[in-house]
């Protein structure tokens, strides 16, 4: 027993010793440990971000230099404050707190004085920098915008956030990073790589050489240039007839699905996030919770399509054979949901097809919508073909762009109204209001503006997507090059198309008077209700003007959609817009001034103030 | 007996294995000294220099030692144990002070550290005494003077105040356990230990439950006949309960913050990983900076002169107390267990070669010199580890320390050399 009582004792703590060692060195040990070693510094060498230039070569989004004062608060040596302050330009008290608060943060290491000096002042200060020992003046690079617009589409950087380090182990404190837009999706390629130099330092930070010789150290890889989809001519061009007024405007390439144009109103210069008053800024416009200029309206606002949703229940009821194009239904300056009475604005009377889309009739299609449901044998099964159809035109769900995604829209299905109203205890007429794009759809102009490209297809669309070229070259990705085809056979497209050319082309249609000389042109209007609450009341408000169009209706280039808040009719401000931006677009000229004027001069802010005003709310008052 | 006799019989296991560990860590003390400015490994002017000249000065020891008559250590053991508490007196007069600690002589090329030599000339009085015809082990008064011999010089080194070294001297206790020493006494040792632990872990309350359960488990099964000693288990519980109130009393208001926070550390007793987190940056500042380095390394480590923590100097006292950390980080996994596998071995040989003597000095002896290595060994390395709390004793052959290296290697080797003369009984 004595003898083996030591022996014991020398196993025990052998496997004691073995285990911890274990648990240290196998169990607990990270092999990326590199970045967590403190003994070990890396110094970045950050590319410059890659441009950003439109469809047709004009520069967006470059990169300007900026210059930081930097200071080392332990070579600093006595100087004269005043004069120094002066060339900075901020005053004594701010420059001895800075300086402290530098000291506080490490007296051997470097840390920004002033931020971002503007060129004027870098060149005063440039000359007399070495008399200030201690200082000295970092160049960074800071984005530059070439235009006021397309801030929603472009985005903007800033520096990451715990999240984000969390997440991506790539970045480190003090990097910045696209945001939103363009600049967060393609993060990666505008970014390029970081090159990096790993530093041995010894435990008081100071470096003692490199570490491994460099033997792991990498070089930086240069960000992309890449071209977007945008036209910065038509895209500047709807932002200033998008002025005073709230909604999207989204217009697309049919035959691409390249998006020309989104625009989001209210929005906000570019510029006004770069530099100095970055975060002054920012909180201005994050605070207008009411305009919510930094809210895409583009690709988030959902909202009921109105009238531009007829045409896709004319499709179905081709397709599903319940009417062709001949079929008619009388208009009683409205119809009958049982004795309710809703209303129509056509001026009544017997409707074919072509009638009912280019005079808008609600009677119209909320016959066709009841037949479509008639022809099956349960509202059920008729719910879902018609789920089908709709879903095919890329409504009811994220389009899959290379943007933010944005909001998925709503097209309700079987499930939905059996939730609401319960199982099998609705019919067609419950949901009535379907027919002309009210009731329960919901769709974000994005979406309107693909439904439009499909119809201009005749039957097919391209999702739409931002990124053009990388480095010249034109992208490949099939999920933007592969068509992807409606339910709807091809053949039934033409009588609709047809009624939206007449839209314009016929007296009574609903945009006669803002048809394009020389130029064919599809649309559709829409008026869309909509409800608030004031003061904790159900209000309704003036209606959304929406109109859809595309042009030229043979070989089609240009597919837009515009959804303008509370703009009343659909002919309105929505109409006004879509005719001026196609115009704008394929002739690059404007030949009728008037409109361009009204729609430049008009605003919706009045509309926009009321429901806050206090007074009682005045639905579609006449504006003009 | 000549010198060939004695190359022939000396353990060459054990010789191997010295040299083994003398080797890896002097490689690892150059490691962890060694600056870019290039010079060559016999500059005097460097550590690792400095301590290859005391690997040499050891060498030049052992050829002493193997050459001296066999029977001059445990003839000279008592003048030597005298000389040594006299050097260690002296240390109140004549000490140099270096870190805090008085314990050093300053004898111009480098500084003697008596201590050391008081581990060696402890060992051997013990060692003499206890193989003494009239020592009866069995005996109280016996018994006492055996302790004294061990108190002698740790009541002298506390002062200094070195309570680490101090601390090895208990080890000892080892050799009269060997001997005979009643085993009753290491449990009670033992008993207090884990209640103190106990008491600081889990609280007077949960001790008195478990101590509760333990008499129920111990008594519950037993056959009805025999009879449960309810007046010693009561008396003894009360003890328990008693002396558990007082490690409590004791700790919060007898015990500094220092204390405190060392073993709140060491047996986690903050409860707040944030807290606990601070607590380890700054009074656990050295473990835990050793324990990261040991960590970083990995299983197969960073490589020679690759450890970065090493090389930022991150570890405080790298080169001495936490030197095993340098292996750790650039030997990994591999080092760290080859170094342990090493002492393990030689521990289990110098054992078996204690076991083997005929002659009770030479045995004893070696269970002293087992007893001092093992207590650095295990005291050093679990502090390094993060298992044991800082404590500031060496590891054996490995740290830098003129006098260490010296007297660790004059320790082995006197055992080694009464080992060659195993097969006589008497000198």
């Amino acid at each position: 027993m004595r003898k083996i009582l030591l022996s014991s004792i020398i196993i025990v703590i052998a496997i004691t010793f073995l285990g911890r060692l274990s648990y240290l060195q196998i169990f607990s040990f990270s092999t990326d440990h590199v970045l967590e070693d403190p003994a070990i510094k890396a110094v970045y060498d950050y590319p410059e971000r890659g441009y950003i230039y439109d469809r047709n070569g004009k520069l967006l989004v470059g990169n300007d230099p900026a210059y930081d004062v930097m200071v080392i608060p332990r070579e600093v040596k006595p100087l004269d404050t005043l004069e120094f302050c002066d060339l900075l330009g901020i005053d004594k008290e701010k420059f001895i707190d800075k300086l402290r608060k530098a000291r506080v943060y490490s007296p051997r290491l470097p840390s920004v004085l002033v931020p971002q000096l503007s060129k004027q002042d870098y060149a005063k200060l440039q000359e007399k920098m070495r008399k200030y020992k201690g200082f000295y003046i970092q160049k960074r690079s800071l984005r530059y915008y070439d235009t006021p617009s397309a801030a929603n589409v472009l985005g903007y950087i800033s520096e990451v956030n715990e999240g984000d380090l969390a997440v991506n182990k790539y970045y480190v404190q003090g990097e910045l990073k696209g945001r939103t837009g363009v600049e967060r999706y393609y993060e990666d390629l505008l970014r390029g790589r970081k090159g990096v130099q790993y530093i041995q330092k010894d435990r008081f930070n100071r470096d003692i050489g490199p570490y491994k010789e460099g033997a792991i150290d990498t070089l930086p890889e240069q960000g992309k240039q890449i071209s977007i989809t945008i036209d910065k001519t038509l895209q500047e061009y709807g932002e200033l007839l998008m002025n005073g007024k709230r909604g999207g405007i989204v217009a697309l390439e049919p035959s691409t699905g390249e998006i020309l144009s989104m625009i989001s109103g209210p929005t906000y210069d570019p510029a006004l996030l770069v530099g100095r008053e970055r975060s002054k800024n920012y909180t201005k416009l994050y605070n207008d919770t009411i305009a919510n200029p930094t809210w895409d309206r583009s690709i988030h606002a959902q909202q009921p399509p109105g009238s531009p949703f007829k045409t896709l229940n004319a499709l179905i009821a081709l397709q599903e054979g319940v009417m062709d194009e001949s079929s008619t239904i009388q208009c009683f300056h409205g119809f009958y949901v049982g004795k309710t009475k809703r209303g129509c604005h056509c001026g009544g009377g017997m409707r074919d097809m072509n009638k009912g889309i280019y005079m808008s009739c609600n009677a119209y299609f909320a016959g066709t919508f009841r037949k479509i449901f008639e022809h099956f044998d349960t509202t059920d099964e008729a719910m879902d073909v018609w789920e089908k159809h709709m879903r095919s035109f890329g409504l009811g769900d994220y389009l899959g762009y290379d943007l933010p995604f944005g909001q998925k829209g709503r097209i309700p299905n079987k499930e939905y109204y059996d939730k609401w109203y319960g199982d099998n205890r609705w019919s067609s007429s419950y949901i009535i209001s379907n027919s002309i794009g009210q009731g329960e759809i919901l769709a974000t102009p994005v979406q309107l503006a693909n439904m439009t490209a499909a119809i201009a297809n005749r039957g097919h669309y391209f999702t739409p997507h931002i990124l053009k070229k990388i480095e010249g070259k034109d992208i490949t990705e099939p999920k933007f090059t592969e068509a992807k085809h409606t339910t709807i056979d091809p053949k039934y497209f033409e009588p609709v198309v047809q009624g939206m050319a007449d839209v314009y082309r016929k007296k009574g249609g609903t945009a006669y008077w803002l048809q394009i000389p020389d130029i064919e042109i599809a649309g559709k209007t829409g008026t869309a209700e909509n409800f608030t609450k004031i003061d904790g009341v159900r209000t309704q408000l003036t209606d959304h003007s929406v109109f859809v169009a595309f042009a030229p209706v043979d070989n089609p280039k240009i597919a837009i959609a515009v959804y303008i808040e509370n703009g009343y009719f659909g002919s309105r401000y929505a109409g006004h817009i879509a005719t001026l931006m196609i115009e704008k677009y394929l002739k690059g000229e404007i030949t009728r001034k008037d409109l361009e004027k009204r729609m430049l001069e008009k605003t919706l802010e009045a509309e926009y103030a009321k429901p806050y005003s206090g007074e009682e709310f005045k639905i579609n008052e006449r504006v003009w | 007996m000549s010198g060939r006799n004695i190359l022939k019989r000396i353990d060459w296991l054990s010789v191997f294995i010295y040299f083994a560990l003398v080797f890896i860590g002097w490689i690892n003390i150059y490691s962890s000294t060694f600056t870019d400015e290039h010079s060559t490994i016999f500059d005097f002017g460097t550590l690792y220099g400095k301590q290859l000249f005391f690997i040499g000065v050891s060498l030049v020891a052992i050829v002493i030692i193997l050459a001296l008559e066999v029977n001059f250590y445990e003839r000279f053991s008592s003048v030597l144990y005298l000389l040594s508490m006299a050097s260690l007196l002296g240390l109140f007069v004549f000490g140099k002070t270096i870190a805090g600690a008085t314990s050093w002589y300053d004898l111009g090329f480098f500084n003697l550290q008596p201590s050391e030599l008081a581990k060696v000339a402890t060992a051997l009085a013990l060692a003499k005494y206890l193989s003494d015809i009239q020592t009866d082990i069995k005996r109280r008064k016996d018994q006492f003077y055996a302790l004294l011999i061990l108190l002698i010089p740790a009541l002298l080194i506390i002062p200094q105040p070195d309570p680490g070294s101090a601390l090895v001297f208990f080890a000892l206790i080892f050799v009269i356990f060997r001997e005979g020493l009643p085993l009753f006494y290491l449990a009670i040792v033992v008993s207090l230990i884990l209640i103190f632990v106990i008491t600081l872990m889990f609280g007077t309350i949960w001790l008195s439950i478990g101590l509760v359960l333990l008499i129920i488990l111990l008594f519950g099964f037993k056959r009805k006949s025999l009879k449960i000693p309810v007046i010693p288990l009561t008396l003894i519980s009360v003890a328990v309960i008693l002396f558990s109130l007082s490690v409590n009393f004791v700790f919060n208001n007898v015990f500094e913050q220092r204390h405190r926070d060392r073993f709140g550390l060491w047996l986690r007793l903050e409860k707040d990983p944030n807290k606990l987190e601070q607590i380890r940056k700054s009074i656990g500042y050295n473990t835990y900076q050793s324990e990261k380095a040991i960590e970083s390394g990995g299983f197969f480590g960073k490589g020679f002169l690759e450890g970065t923590r090493t090389k930022g100097d991150f570890v405080p006292e790298q080169h001495t107390d936490y030197i095993f950390s340098t292996v750790g980080e650039e030997w990994g996994f591999l080092g760290t267990a080859t170094v342990i596998i090493l002492f393990s071995v030689l521990f289990l040989r110098l054992i078996s070669l204690a076991e083997r003597q005929k002659n009770a000095f030479a045995r004893m002896y070696g269970y002293g010199v087992i007893s001092i290595l093992l207590i650095h060994y295990f005291i050093n390395i679990g502090m390094v580890i993060g298992i044991l709390p800082t404590i500031g004793i060496p590891l054996p052959f490995f740290s830098y320390g003129g006098s260490g290296l010296l007297f660790f290697t004059i320790l082995l080797f006197i055992f080694l050399r009464l080992d060659t003369n195993r097969l006589k009984e008497s000198f």
